[in-house]
C-alpha cells in the first residue's frame, strides 16, 4: 500500500508539511500566534475535503460550512453542558441548562440536547450527524442526476436555511451569539495556554490524518473513478459503474473531514456560531482549495494557510482596505493560476529546484502535489 | 424600577456639586488640569507589564469597519478617537498621551476573539473601547476575563449579564424599555400593544421584558413577531397590525431591514404623525434615520438615553467637537454618544486608582462620575452598567429627534431585573 | 387565526395579503430577470449581482442629490431620469467587467463564480469608501410615497403599483428583446450552439458581451426601485443574493417564463405564510419547500429542449 500511496517526491511533501505544523510553526510561534494557526488549520479540513469532492470529483458544493459548522455544533453542545453545571449556572432561574436556554425561558433541557452529556456519543454525533445530512442532501441531488451548477446553488440555499433555522430557534441553539463561553472538556480547561499547544498537536495530528485519508482514496481504483466521473459522466456511466453511489461517498467524506475540522475549530477557539454555516464562509472555504491548487492535498493546506495569514495581516496594516486585496487576490488566482498555488510550484519552482539538484526533471503529472518552501518562510 | 436611594436633584445643582467635588481633587484633570507623568513613575502604574511607557499609554479600539455592521460601528469609532484627542489635548492620562490601536472585528464574531485576543496579548493595551452587536460583545467576552483585559462597550443591549471586565457605557434593557412604555401609557393612553423585532437575543429579550410590564399595567399586547435579519418585506406584518390595530407599534427592527419597514410602513398609509398607531422604536437612532430617510419616519417616538438635539452645554459643545473632527453632515447617535463615554470614563477610573493596572482600575470603576457627558451627568454603578436618565424622542422630518420627555432622576441599570426574567 | 375576524375583515385579509404577495412577486422577478438573461442565457454564476443592483441604487441617490441642489424642478420625476441613468451605470460596467473577466472564463463556469465572488468584495469595499460606511437615504418625490385608500382597511401603496408597473415594463422589454428582435434570435443561437452560431457569421463575443451588460442594466434598474423599499448601503446588495438564485434555479435556468412563474411560486407562498406564522419560519418554510421540489425536478419548472 505505502509503495503506491505515495511518490519519492509526494512523500517529501509531507515530509516537509509535516515538519512545518508539527515543528516549525510550535517553535517559532508565541501562544496566540500558534493558536492562530491552529484555527486556520481546521478551515484546511474543509479545503482537504473539497478538493476530493470538487477538484477531483467536479462536484461543487457551497454549503460545506453546513458541515463544518454541525460538527462544530456537536462538540460545542457537549462543551456546552459541562459548563453549564448546576453549581455554575445557580443564579439562573432553571440551574444546570445552559444560559442561553434560561434567558429564552426553556426550562427544561430538550430531548436532543440529552445524549450529548455523553462524549463517547458526542465524538460519534460530530462525524455521523454531518454525514447523515449530506447523505440526504447526495441521495436526493445524485441520484436524480442533479449537478454541477445548481447542485453549488442548491447547497447554497441548504447553507442559508440552516443559519435561518439556528438564528430563529435561539431558544435551543444560542441564535446569533452562538454556543459561548465553553470552558473544560472532561474537566480539562481548554483555555489555558498548555491546552491549547496540546489541542493545536491533535488538530496538526488530524489533520495529517486526514490527508493520509485523502491520498488513499485519490490513489485507490476510486480515486480515478472519480477523476473520469468529472471529465465524462456518461461513459462511466454507460461502463456500468453507478455514478451516484461514488458521489456520495466523496460527498459524504467531505463533509466528514469538514465536520472534523468543525469540531476542533470549538475546541480550540472556544465558541460555535452561525456565522460559520452561512454562504459567506462556506465560500471562502471552496476559495481556500482554489488558491491552494484545487487539485492539490497539500495545496489546500497552504490554501487555508496562506489566505487565513494574509486575511489576518491584511485586516491589521490597513483595516479599511483588506477587502480590496481580498478581492483581487481571489480573481487573480482564478485569471492567472486557476491550479493555485500547486500549479504555480509544478510549473515554476519545481524545474528551478531540480535544476539546482542537477537532476533531471520528471515529467509532471497532472496530479503532482507540492509545498513551496518560498512560501513557508513567508509564514 | 426607581430605587429609593436614588438622589433626586435638578441637573444643575448635580453638576454643580461634581464640579465642587472635583476641585477637592486637583489631578481628577476633567478640566485638563496638567499632570505631570514624573509623579506617576511607571514601574508604579503599571504592574502588570500592559503597554505603558514614561510618555504613552496604549489603548485598543474593535469595531467592524468592514461588513454589514460598520453602518452601525462608523459613528463608535469616530466617536472613540474624538475622546482620545480631547484627552490628549487635555494632558491625557497621568501624564501619558493615548496612543490607540484600531482593530477591524469585520462583523464577523470569531474575528472579534482574534482581534481582542490579539490586542490583550500581543499589544497589551491598557483599555479596549469596542464592539457593537451582543454576538461580538459574548465572543470577546471570555477573551477579556481569561486574560484580564478591561472592555467599554457602548451599546444598548438585552442585559442579562454582568462582567467584572466589561463597563457598559449603553442602557440595559429595562433602562432603555420601561420608562418608555410607561410615558405612552400615562401621557397618550396606550392599551394595546404590537411587539416586532429583527430575529435575536436583544430584540427577543426586550419584547420579553416590555410584555411583562405591559401585562402588570393590565394591558394588552395583541401581536408579537420577528423577522430574520436582513429581511426587506414587511407588507404581511404591515398588513396584521393594520387588522389588529394597536395602539403602539412597538419596533425593534434593525440593520437594512429598518430601511424597509419604515419605508413600507409609510407606504401602506399608516401615517405615524396622527399616531394612530403610534409608533415607539428603541433601535432607531440618529444614524439610522440617515438610512430611512427623515419623512419616512416623521412622527414616531425613540426611547433613549441621548439625542443630538439635546439642548444642554455639555451636549453642544460636544456636537460641535464632533463635527469639526467629523464634518457637518455628520448626525450623532445614542450608541455614538454612550461610546465616547468609554475614554472618558477610563481616564477617570485611571486618575482614580492612580495606576493603569486592570485590577485597580476596576475598583476605582464603581462611583466614577462625569458631568461632562453630553447625555448630563452619568455615574458607574456597581454592576459595572451606568446610571443615566432615559428620554423619549420624536421624529421630526429633518431626521433628528426633539426632547419631549426625560426621567426626573437617573434610572438604576438593573441588568437582571427581578420579575421580568 | 380566521375566528377572530369578521367576514369583511377576513376578505380584506385575502385581497391586501394578495397584493402584498403580488408586490413580492414583482421585486423578485425584478431581481432575477437580470440574473435569468446571465445565468440561464450565459451559464455564468454572478455573484455580484447583488453589488451590480446597489450600483443602481447609489446612481439614484446620486441622482436625487444632484436634482435637489441644482434643479429642485425636476425633482417630482427625477426618479426615472434615475432609473435610466442606473441602466446606463450598471449596464457600462457590467460590459467592462464581461471584458476584462467573463470572457477568459467561458469554458469554467464554476470559475466565475470565484472570480465574480471577488469582484463584489471589491464592489463592496468600493462604494464604502466612495459613499460611506453607512446607509444613504434616497428622498422620493411625495407622490409615490403615498397609498390609496380602497375601504377602511385595505389601503394600496402606490409604490407597490410603481414597482409591479415597472416590472410589467421591463419584464415586456427584455421578452420582446429576446424573441421578437433579430438581437434576441442571436443571442438564443449562442446558447443552443455556440460553434453553429459562430459558424453562421454571428458575433458571439460581441452577444455575449452585450447580454451580460444586458442583464447587469436590468439589475441596475432594479436597485434603482428597491431605494423605493428597501435601504442601501454598501452590504445591501448581498440581502438579495440568495433569494434571487433560489427564483432562478426553481425556474428552470434558461427560461425566462420560468423565471417569473417561480417568482410567483415563492413569493406567494412566503407571503401566505408570513401572515399565518413568524416571519423567521414562513422564509425556512418557503427554502425548504423549494428544495423539496427541487429535489423532486431538479430541472427547474420549466426547461428548455436542446442538444448540448
Amino acid at each position: 500500500m505505502n509503495i503506491t500511496l505515495y511518490s519519492r517526491r509526494e512523500w517529501i511533501a509531507l515530509a516537509i508539511l509535516s515538519a512545518l505544523i508539527l515543528i516549525v510553526f510550535p517553535a517559532t510561534m508565541d501562544i496566540f500566534r500558534l493558536n492562530l494557526v491552529g484555527k486556520y488549520l481546521t478551515y484546511a479540513f474543509v479545503a482537504v475535503g473539497l478538493v476530493l469532492c470538487w477538484g477531483h470529483g467536479g462536484i461543487l458544493s457551497l454549503g460545506q460550512g453546513i458541515f463544518f459548522g454541525l460538527g462544530g455544533y456537536c462538540m460545542a453542545m457537549f462543551l456546552k453542558l459541562e459548563a453549564s453545571s448546576p453549581e455554575n449556572t445557580a443564579i439562573q432561574s432553571t440551574p444546570g441548562i445552559p444560559d442561553f436556554m434560561d434567558w429564552n425561558q426553556v426550562t427544561e433541557l430538550p430531548f436532543w440536547w440529552v445524549p450529548f452529556k455523553s462524549f463517547p456519543f458526542t465524538l460519534v454525533a460530530v462525524v455521523v450527524v454531518p454525514v447523515i445530512f449530506a447523505w440526504i442532501i447526495g441521495a436526493a441531488m445524485f441520484k436524480r442526476r442533479v449537478g454541477g451548477v445548481y447542485f453549488a446553488i442548491i447547497t447554497q440555499a441548504f447553507a442559508a436555511i440552516l443559519t435561518i433555522l439556528i438564528v430563529g430557534q435561539q431558544g435551543y441553539t444560542g441564535g446569533v451569539n452562538g454556543i459561548t463561553d465553553l470552558r473544560t472538556l472532561l474537566g480539562w480547561d481548554i483555555r489555558t495556554d498548555g491546552a491549547k499547544v496540546i489541542l493545536y498537536f491533535v488538530n496538526a495530528a488530524l489533520l495529517i490524518a486526514v490527508l493520509l485519508v485523502g491520498q488513499m482514496v485519490r490513489v485507490s481504483k476510486f480515486g480515478r473513478l472519480l477523476i473520469a466521473m468529472r471529465d465524462k459522466e456518461d461513459r462511466v456511466r454507460f461502463s456500468g459503474y453507478d455514478v451516484a453511489n461514488f458521489k456520495m461517498f466523496i460527498f459524504c467524506l467531505a463533509a466528514a473531514f469538514s465536520a472534523i475540522g468543525g469540531a476542533m475549530f470549538t475546541l480550540q477557539v472556544g465558541f460555535m456560531s452561525p456565522s460559520f454555516v452561512g454562504i459567506v464562509p462556506s465560500i471562502e472555504m471552496v476559495i481556500f482549495a482554489a488558491v491552494g491548487g484545487r487539485l492539490s492535498l497539500f495545496g489546500a493546506v497552504y490554501g487555508a494557510l496562506i489566505v487565513n495569514w494574509a486575511k489576518t495581516s491584511f485586516s491589521e496594516t490597513f483595516p479599511e482596505l483588506w477587502l480590496f486585496a481580498m478581492g483581487g487576490l481571489f480573481i487573480a488566482v482564478v485569471m492567472t493560476f486557476p491550479n493555485g498555488l500547486a500549479g504555480l510550484f509544478r510549473s515554476h519552482v519545481e524545474p528551478l529546484v531540480a535544476r539546482l539538484l542537477r537532476k533531471p526533471v520528471v515529467a509532471a503529472r497532472e496530479t503532482t502535489t507540492a509545498a513551496e518552501p518560498a512560501k513557508l518562510a513567508a509564514e | 424600577m426607581m430605587s429609593d436611594d436614588t438622589p433626586r436633584k435638578s441637573p444643575i445643582a448635580t453638576r454643580r456639586r461634581v464640579l465642587a467635588g472635583m476641585s477637592a481633587l486637583p489631578f481628577m484633570g476633567i478640566l485638563g488640569t496638567k499632570v505631570s507623568a514624573a509623579d506617576y513613575p511607571t514601574a508604579v502604574v503599571n504592574t502588570t507589564g500592559l503597554a505603558v511607557t514614561d510618555d504613552k499609554v496604549t489603548v485598543g479600539i474593535l469595531h467592524s469597519v468592514t461588513g454589514t455592521m460598520s453602518i452601525s460601528e462608523t459613528g463608535s469609532v469616530q466617536a472613540e478617537k474624538l475622546a482620545i484627542k480631547q484627552i490628549n489635548d487635555a494632558g491625557g492620562v497621568l501624564g501619558r498621551q493615548i496612543d490607540f490601536i484600531q482593530e477591524d472585528g469585520a462583523s464577523d464574531w470569531p474575528t472579534f476573539a482574534e482581534k481582542a485576543k490579539k490586542l490583550l496579548v500581543q499589544d497589551k493595551v491598557a483599555s479596549v473601547m469596542g464592539c457593537w452587536t451582543s454576538a461580538s460583545r459574548k465572543a470577546v467576552l471570555p477573551v477579556f476575563e481569561q486574560y484580564n483585559g478591561m472592555l467599554y462597550y457602548p451599546t444598548f443591549y438585552e442585559g442579562l449579564e454582568q462582567s467584572p471586565n466589561v463597563i457598559y457605557t449603553g442602557q440595559e434593557a429595562t433602562q432603555q424599555i420601561i420608562a418608555g412604555i410607561d410615558w405612552v401609557v400615562s401621557n397618550k393612553g396606550a392599551k394595546s400593544f404590537y411587539l416586532l423585532g429583527s430575529d435575536y437575543i436583544w430584540p427577543r429579550t426586550s419584547n420579553k421584558i416590555a410584555r411583562k410590564h405591559i401585562e402588570k399595567l393590565g394591558l394588552e399586547v395583541v401581536g408579537e413577531e420577528y423577522y430574520p435579519l436582513g429581511h426587506t418585506q414587511f407588507n404581511s406584518v404591515i398588513n396584521k397590525i393594520k387588522l389588529r390595530k394597536p395602539d403602539v407599534i412597538y419596533a425593534i427592527v434593525v440593520g437594512g431591514s429598518n430601511v424597509a419597514f419604515y419605508k413600507q410602513l409609510k407606504a401602506a398609509g399608516i401615517d405615524m404623525t396622527k399616531e394612530k398607531p403610534l409608533l415607539l422604536t428603541i433601535s432607531v437612532t440618529e444614524d439610522e434615520i440617515l438610512g430611512i430617510g427623515g419623512e419616512n419616519i416623521v412622527g414616531a417616538y425613540a426611547c433613549m438615553k441621548y439625542f443630538q438635539s439635546l439642548p444642554n452645554d455639555n451636549n453642544v459643545e460636544f456636537v460641535k467637537a464632533f463635527k469639526e473632527m467629523w464634518g457637518d453632515d455628520i448626525v450623532i447617535g445614542d450608541v455614538t454618544q454612550a461610546a465616547y463615554l468609554g475614554p472618558w470614563l477610563w481616564k477617570m477610573a485611571v486618575e482614580k486608582a492612580g495606576s493603569f493596572d486592570i485590577d485597580k482600575v476596576r475598583e476605582a470603576s464603581p462611583g466614577i462620575e462625569f458631568a461632562k457627558a453630553p447625555e448630563g451627568y452619568v455615574r458607574i454603578h456597581e454592576n459595572h452598567h451606568l446610571w443615566s436618565k432615559t428620554r423619549v424622542g420624536h421624529a421630526l422630518d429633518d431626521g433628528q429627534y426633539e426632547v419631549v420627555y426625560e426621567t426626573e432622576d437617573l434610572v438604576e441599570p438593573e441588568p437582571f431585573p427581578e420579575g421580568y426574567q | 387565526m380566521i375566528g377572530d375576524y369578521t367576514l369583511v375583515e377576513f376578505s380584506s385579509i385575502l385581497a391586501m395579503q394578495g397584493f402584498a404577495g403580488l408586490i413580492l412577486f414583482s421585486v423578485f422577478v425584478l431581481m432575477a430577470l437580470g440574473l435569468a438573461v446571465i445565468f440561464g442565457q450565459m451559464g455564468v454564476i454572478n455573484m455580484a449581482h447583488g453589488e451590480f443592483m446597489i450600483l443602481g441604487a447609489y446612481v439614484t441617490w446620486l441622482c436625487s442629490q444632484f436634482v435637489t441642489a441644482y434643479v429642485p424642478a425636476l425633482f417630482p420625476i427625477y426618479f426615472f431620469i434615475a432609473m435610466a441613468l442606473a441602466f446606463v451605470a450598471s449596464g457600462a460596467l457590467g460590459i467592462l467587467v464581461e471584458w476584462a473577466l467573463i470572457r477568459h472564463l467561458y469554458k469554467r463556469p464554476l470559475d466565475t463564480l470565484l472570480a465574480t465572488w471577488g469582484l463584489s468584495l471589491i464592489l463592496q469595499q468600493l462604494y464604502r469608501s466612495v459613499f460611506g460606511a453607512r446607509e444613504v437615504g434616497v428622498s422620493l418625490p411625495d407622490w409615490m410615497m403615498g397609498s390609496f385608500p380602497l375601504t377602511d382597511i385595505i389601503e394600496v401603496p402606490i409604490n407597490g403599483l410603481f414597482v409591479m408597473a415597472l416590472t410589467i415594463l421591463i419584464s415586456l422589454a427584455v421578452f420582446l428583446l429576446m424573441f421578437r428582435s433579430r438581437w434576441g434570435k442571436q443571442v438564443r443561437a449562442v446558447v443552443q450552439n455556440r460553434p453553429m452560431a459562430g459558424a453562421v457569421g454571428i458575433n458571439t463575443k460581441k452577444v455575449d458581451r452585450l447580454t451580460f451588460g444586458l442583464g447587469c442594466g436590468v439589475a441596475g434598474v432594479a436597485g434603482s426601485a428597491f431605494t423605493m423599499i428597501g435601504s442601501t448601503g454598501p452590504t445591501a446588495g448581498q440581502l438579495y443574493i440568495v433569494d434571487t438564485f433560489l427564483v432562478v434555479v426553481f425556474g428552470g435556468a434558461a427560461s425566462l417564463i420560468g423565471t417569473i412563474a417561480s417568482a410567483f411560486t415563492i413569493s406567494q407562498a412566503q407571503s401566505t405564510m408570513e401572515f399565518f406564522m413568524s416571519g423567521s419560519m414562513a422564509k425556512v418554510l418557503t427554502l425548504l419547500t423549494v428544495v423539496g421540489i427541487l429535489m423532486l425536478r431538479p430541472e427547474g419548472l420549466f426547461t428548455l429542449k436542446m442538444r448540448r
